[in-house]
């Protein structure tokens, strides 16, 4: 559907459907949308930031389809039939995400505007770790799987203890489990 | 070392801590605003010259598109806008540097208002530009005053008849880059209109109340009728300090609609409307005595500004402060470009100054076969070089020893170019950090609620600073309540008029607010209070005040391709009394890293023909990324001074840059025997 | 950014028709769109029809005869990097995709995507300044300008930027081949053969004609892959685009001959560059150190560096060297 406002270039508008936070949407989206702006503009999801907008800074790191992925490279059209996460959809109702906590107690941030991108980036971290291809949770390896969030505030030490908290927890409740399996 | 970590310091937890984790934090563009219009500023392709004409039929066109803002139209200013060149926007038809902004195009939606801005055509009439900094510019002057009012030119004795007698004399040129803030969040502004003529601007600031002073004079709209509120803010790192263009565009914007507008500048932007760390050219002699004294110190600096507004870093005073020698000479000269318009960046001054100065102290330490720690303690000056004032306190030799025994400096051979680790040549470097304490006047109120709560409201600023928890801390303290009781609201014109968050002058300026305040409503056993410090800012001591410290670097560089790695890094600093100890070390380490960014890899590059910003964006503008900050850590010795302000404190968000690029690029001779003198120290000057 | 009509086909062949039949003056295909609308937002790359081929089911990676792989155009660089068989059998092409951009960029990447992504030459991504590749016939900005990060080999007056994709310098040092679907039915390309250099025509990255579709990348059994690595030099730890990068591959028979070595630079050239003479050198002989030196010398002896860029050469040789010495287990 070309929808034409003055006489000029046709703007297509396209449907599509995403769940976002768990929460189902059918919008009517101008193709040229990415999913940041989407969220940011159109959906008043103003938890993912804008740093760059050219997949430079990782401040629009979300969640999507279980991934982490810059939202503001990817064409919300593109990605039609997904579901994202966002900061806003990382907590349980009250009980904050294990990171977010993490995040607090570690000081891992200043001005907390790449904080957001962070903890989801982190959180896509965690969830992607695989001994196998990663060799064993290091330092190291956080500082490197977390080199495509920039914190201009340098928070970097503290970002590193946060997540090397939580994923120490995370890989050492999988090593149980497994042990008992 | 052992690692640090942030959760086993005492201390409060960031009070919006919450808000920032979980998204619910709403910076200056994420107001919810109904019928608010996108607008997007289209900016000069041409660093010299007219515009000769626009053709914004295409953009008018385009769906969605609502107005085009240029020269010829935009809302005029005040007549006495001229005193802020760079805020006098859309006013007329001259450039004066590539990326100044010519249009402002205001759409439905950011998507139509950015095609809008690429379809709109302009035309120029160009002229050469001269973009190129030197040393021998034919037009290079001498300033009246260099930057936060410091004389230009200073000394003592007869350096030259002085230099020409020492025994060791180190005569060395140094340079450091066009560099630049880049906060995270990009500046951005969202202004409305109310039917009986008040502005609000939610905006990116680092200064409500001074934000609004500046936009009233510009607009020529009466103080009382613009409120700038700005409850979060994406860091500034100074380029926030004043208002920039992106202000007054959105207040014209909405006025010529009669609409709400907002407006975040892009990335790219950010490398030519908000200001830059100017690049310096340093030419620093020092000589000494055989045993190490320091007999001469010339420091002189080369920098630029742009054609439209005098910006002059002070480059050299930390010269004026470190070092006692009887003959010195401190100069700054600057040339005019048609290059964007330099600003204040973390540490303006000390942070270039004390990379050439540190620098050349470990050069001379070397031609003196002492060790840099030694050579700096021996020329420890008893008073202020400058001033033959008195130091309100002075403990860079405690931080200078201190750093030594957590570091292991004492282990250190120094001879250069010798310590191999398979690809790798190894070493560490040590320098020395100063930036000034001061204050100005504040003022704030303090109210005693029924329910057992206090609130404080003051003009203050949170870029990331964490100054939101320090004076909820600052508060309860001079309350003797618990911190749990006490709301700090700032970020708000609304609030009582306070300093901006710059000059690392913040926290000591509100916090004397604050205290004053929390004291008089005790004394008066409830109520509210309101009160301002100007008096006592006014009969503050005529002392040196500064804060200083130690940094020590230990670098790898790898000889197969010159890349230097920094393994670790450490702080020692005395900045009076730490109001919030978890918070104070993030921001040193934050300046730390900066400063390891300086060392090491930051450059804006301008295309010497057309002056244009090549690598203006984050993929070209390299900073540090995670990978890049292995171990950086920072700490402090107690330092007593009550000759301050109530809290004893002194500020701490510039102080970590500096010093940093000269312990590391002093690491990095250490490691292979290669002096560095420009930054940053990029693998094809080692290799 | 230019509006846009966007289609998603079923199939390869739906995809080359939709883009070829949609008479659109510039269409384009759309993997991750990590490149493609970074470039679309500058104003460089204008479509009015994005064709999406991330979902035409080109995502899986398979194991062929004789022991190699198949991997389709649109799975992701993180997935591929991660693969089992890739790891143990091409470590180079791993490492090499795991040097590439970020983590959440390479979620998104897709493999055709990648090979295809256009040069990160500051004169052609800022459509204010003069640049050939975008603007044929504008002249090249970056000779005149700032070059550092550009060619030492293979340049022409024309045009002297990088090829910038991590991944295509370790796929060239394997040899494998690119499978096309176009117009004309389905080809092979093998690479190096995919990237050209400028010549007089700048603006044509690759010998693709429009419409043609990669569908999947082809390694062939390689068993020099298995002792092979990838090394990124660059102005930051991570995050950045290589300044110069090797990929390289090397099987020693017992006695310490070389019997098969592959060489691959990037950061250096309009395309992936083969180190065809420095192979040539090194096959049938030992593996020493000087040889290594020398063989890197005889490929770099052809460079021709520019102002800026003088110390990519030996930078280039270095790492050569290092690469090498590592993989066969001597002293460089
Ligand atoms: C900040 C940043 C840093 C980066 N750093 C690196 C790095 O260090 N190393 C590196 O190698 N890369 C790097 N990249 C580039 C990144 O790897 C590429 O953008 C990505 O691989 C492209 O894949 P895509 O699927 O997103 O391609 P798209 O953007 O979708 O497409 C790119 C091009 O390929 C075409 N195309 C896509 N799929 C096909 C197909 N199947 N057949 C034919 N044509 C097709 C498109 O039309 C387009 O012209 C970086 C990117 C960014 C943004
Ligand atoms: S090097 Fe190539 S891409 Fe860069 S400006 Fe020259 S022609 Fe354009
Ligand atoms: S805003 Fe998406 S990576 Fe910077
Ligand atoms: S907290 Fe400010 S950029 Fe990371």
């Amino acid at each position: 559907m070309a929808l034409h406002h003055r006489e000029a270039a046709p703007v297509t508008q396209v449907e599509i459907d995403l769940t976002i936070n768990g929460e189902n949407h059918q919008l009517v989206v101008d193709t040229r949308i990415s999913l940041l702006d989407l969220l940011r503009e159109r959906l008043g999801l103003t938890g993912a930031k804008k740093g760059c907008d050219h997949g430079q800074c990782g401040a629009c790191t979300v969640l999507l389809d279980g991934r982490r992925a810059n939202a503001c490279l990817a064409l919300a059209v593109a990605h039609d039939g997904s579901e994202v996460t966002t900061i806003e959809g990382l907590a349980t109702g009250d009980q904050l995400h294990p990171l977010q906590e993490a995040f607090i107690e570690h000081d891992a941030f200043q001005c907390g505007y790449c904080t957001p991108g962070q903890i989801c980036s982190a959180a896509g971290f965690i969830d992607e770790l695989d001994e196998a291809v990663d060799g064993p949770l290091s330092d190291d390896l956080i500082r490197e799987r977390m080199s495509g969030n920039i914190c201009r505030c340098g928070a970097y030490p503290n970002i590193v203890s946060a997540i090397r908290e939580v994923a120490s927890a995370r890989s050492g409740a999988a090593e149980r489990v497994g042990g008992a399996a | 070392m052992t690692p640090v970590s942030a959760a086993t310091i005492d201390g409060l937890r960031r009070i919006e801590g919450r808000d920032k984790v979980t998204g619910a934090a709403r910076y200056a563009y994420e107001q919810q605003i109904e019928g608010v219009a996108t607008a997007v500023a289209v900016t000069s392709t041409i660093a010299k010259g007219r515009i000769h004409g626009f053709d914004a039929g295409e953009t008018l066109a385009h769906p969605r598109v609502l107005e085009v803002l240029t020269y010829e139209n935009a809302p005029r200013v005040a007549e006495d806008a001229d005193s802020e060149p760079e805020l006098a926007v859309l006013q007329t038809s001259a450039v004066a540097y590539h990326g100044q902004v010519v249009a402002l195009v205001i759409a439905e939606t950011l998507e139509a208002a950015r095609e809008g801005a690429r379809l709109l055509a302009v035309e120029y009439r160009e002229q050469t530009p001269d973009v190129e900094l030197s040393d021998s510019h034919p037009g290079l002057y001498k300033p009246d005053k260099v930057n936060a009012g410091f004389p230009t030119d200073e000394g003592t004795g007869d350096p030259d008849r002085a230099l020409e007698k020492a025994d060791l004399v180190v005569d060395a040129v140094y340079s450091t880059p066009n560099d630049h803030n880049q906060p995270m969040e990009p500046h951005a502004t969202v202004a409305t209109w109310s039917d009986d003529g008040h502005l609000t601007l939610y905006d990116s600031t680092q200064g409500a109340p001074m934000a609004a002073n500046s936009v009233s004079k510009i607009l020529g709209v009466d103080s009382g009728r613009v409120r700038i509120i700005s409850h979060h803010v994406g860091g500034g790192f100074g380029s926030k300090g004043t208002p920039r263009p992106n202000v007054i565009l959105a207040a014209l914007a909405a006025q010529a609609l009669g609409r709400p507008v907002k407006l975040a500048l892009t990335r790219q932007q950010l490398f030519t409307m908000v200001g830059y760390r100017t690049p310096t050219i340093q030419r620093v002699r020092l000589g000494a005595n055989a045993d190490g004294t320091l007999t001469a110190l010339v420091h002189e600096a080369f920098e630029q500004s742009s054609t439209i507004k005098e910006f002059a870093e002070q480059t050299t005073t930390c010269s004026r402060v470190m070092y006692a020698s009887p003959n010195r000479r401190t100069a700054h000269r600057l040339v005019r470009l048609d290059v964007p318009t330099p600003s204040w960046k973390r540490a303006p001054g000390e942070a270039p100054g004390m990379f050439a100065l540190e620098s050349a102290i470990d050069e001379l330490a070397v031609a003196a076969g002492m060790d840099p720690i030694a050579l700096r303690i021996a020329n420890e000056p008893d008073v202020e070089p400058e001033t033959g004032r008195r130091f309100s306190s002075r403990n860079l030799v405690a931080c200078l020893r201190e750093g030594a025994r957590q570091f292991g400096w004492d282990e250190r051979d120094p001879t250069p170019g010798v310590r191999r680790e398979g690809r790798f040549l190894v070493g560490s470097g040590v320098a020395a950090s100063t930036y000034p304490a001061r204050r100005q006047p504040s003022s704030a109120t303090a109210r005693a609620n029924d329910d057992g709560t206090y609130l404080v409201r003051i003009g203050a600023a949170d870029i990331g600073t964490g100054a939101r928890t320090a004076l909820t801390r600052i508060a309860a303290t001079a309350l003797d309540v618990d911190p749990s009781r006490v709301v700090v609201e700032i970020g708000d014109s609304a609030l009582p008029f306070a300093m901006l968050a710059g000059g690392s002058m913040g926290t000591a300026s509100w916090g004397s607010a604050v205290v004053k305040a929390c004291r008089a409503l005790v004394e008066q056993g409830g109520g509210e209070v309101e009160v301002d410090t100007k008096e006592e800012v006014a009969a503050d001591a005529d002392l040196a005040k500064h804060g200083f410290g130690a940094q020590f670097a230990q670098v790898r560089v790898d000889i197969d391709s010159g890349e230097t790695r920094v393994d670790r890094m450490l702080g020692v600093f005395a900045v009076g009394k730490v109001i919030e100890p978890r918070l104070a070390r993030s921001q040193l380490i934050g300046g730390m890293v900066m400063g390891l960014g300086m060392a090491l890899m930051e450059e804006a590059i301008l295309d010497p023909r057309t002056g244009a910003t090549v690598n203006h964006d984050f993929a070209g503008y390299h900073v540090p990324v995670n990978a890049d900050v292995t171990d950086v850590e920072a700490t402090w010795i107690e330092e007593e001074d009550a000759e301050l302000n109530p809290m004893g404190s002194k500020g701490i968000g510039e102080i970590g840059i500096t010093g940093a690029p000269a312990a590391i690029a002093n690491a990095v001779f250490h490691a292979t025997g290669r002096r560095v003198r420009d930054l940053p120290i990029r693998l094809d000057r080692l290799l | 950014m230019k509006p846009f009509r966007f289609e998603r086909p079923e199939n390869a062949e739906g995809a080359v028709a939709t883009l070829t039949a949609s008479g659109a003056e510039h269409a384009r295909y759309l993997g991750g769109g990590t490149n493609l609308v970074d470039l679309m937002r500058l104003g460089v790359e204008t479509p009015d029809l994005l064709v999406d081929v991330a979902r035409l089911g080109h995502d899986a990676v398979r194991e062929t005869d004789g022991g190699g792989l198949r991997v389709g155009a649109a799975v992701r660089n993180s997935d591929l990097a991660r693969d089992p068989l890739l790891r143990t059998r091409y470590p180079m092409v791993s490492q090499a995709l795991l040097s590439g951009a970020s983590p959440q960029l390479r979620n998104l990447a897709t493999i055709g995507g990648n090979l295809l992504q256009r040069t990160r030459c500051a004169y052609f991504t800022d459509t204010s300044l003069d640049c050939n590749k975008r603007d044929p016939g504008s002249g090249c900005g970056a000779l005149d300008g700032e070059h550092r990060n550009h060619a030492i080999l293979g340049h022409s007056a024309a045009c002297i930027a990088t090829h910038p994709s991590d991944l295509a310098v370790a796929l060239t040092a394997v040899g494998a081949e690119v499978l096309v679907e176009g117009a004309a039915g389905e080809r092979h390309i093998p690479m190096p053969g995919l990237h050209r250099l400028p010549g007089d025509a700048p603006e044509r990255d690759t010998v693709l004609d429009p419409g043609d579709l990669i569908v999947a990348i082809q390694l062939p059994p390689l068993e020099a892959a298995r002792r092979s690595s990838y090394r990124k030099v660059r102005d930051r730890a991570s995050f950045s685009f290589a300044v110069v990068s090797v990929a390289a591959a090397l099987q020693c028979d017992e006695d310490g001959t070389i019997r098969d070595v592959r060489i691959a630079l990037g950061g250096v050239a309009h395309a992936p560059w083969r180190a065809e003479r420095a192979e040539e050198e090194l096959r049938g002989g030992p593996a020493t150190a000087e040889r290594f030196a020398a063989a890197a010398a005889a490929e770099l002896d052809q460079a021709r560096p520019l102002e800026q860029n003088a110390f990519k050469v030996p930078l280039a040789r270095n790492l050569i060297v290092t690469v090498l010495a590592d993989l066969a287990g001597v002293a460089a």
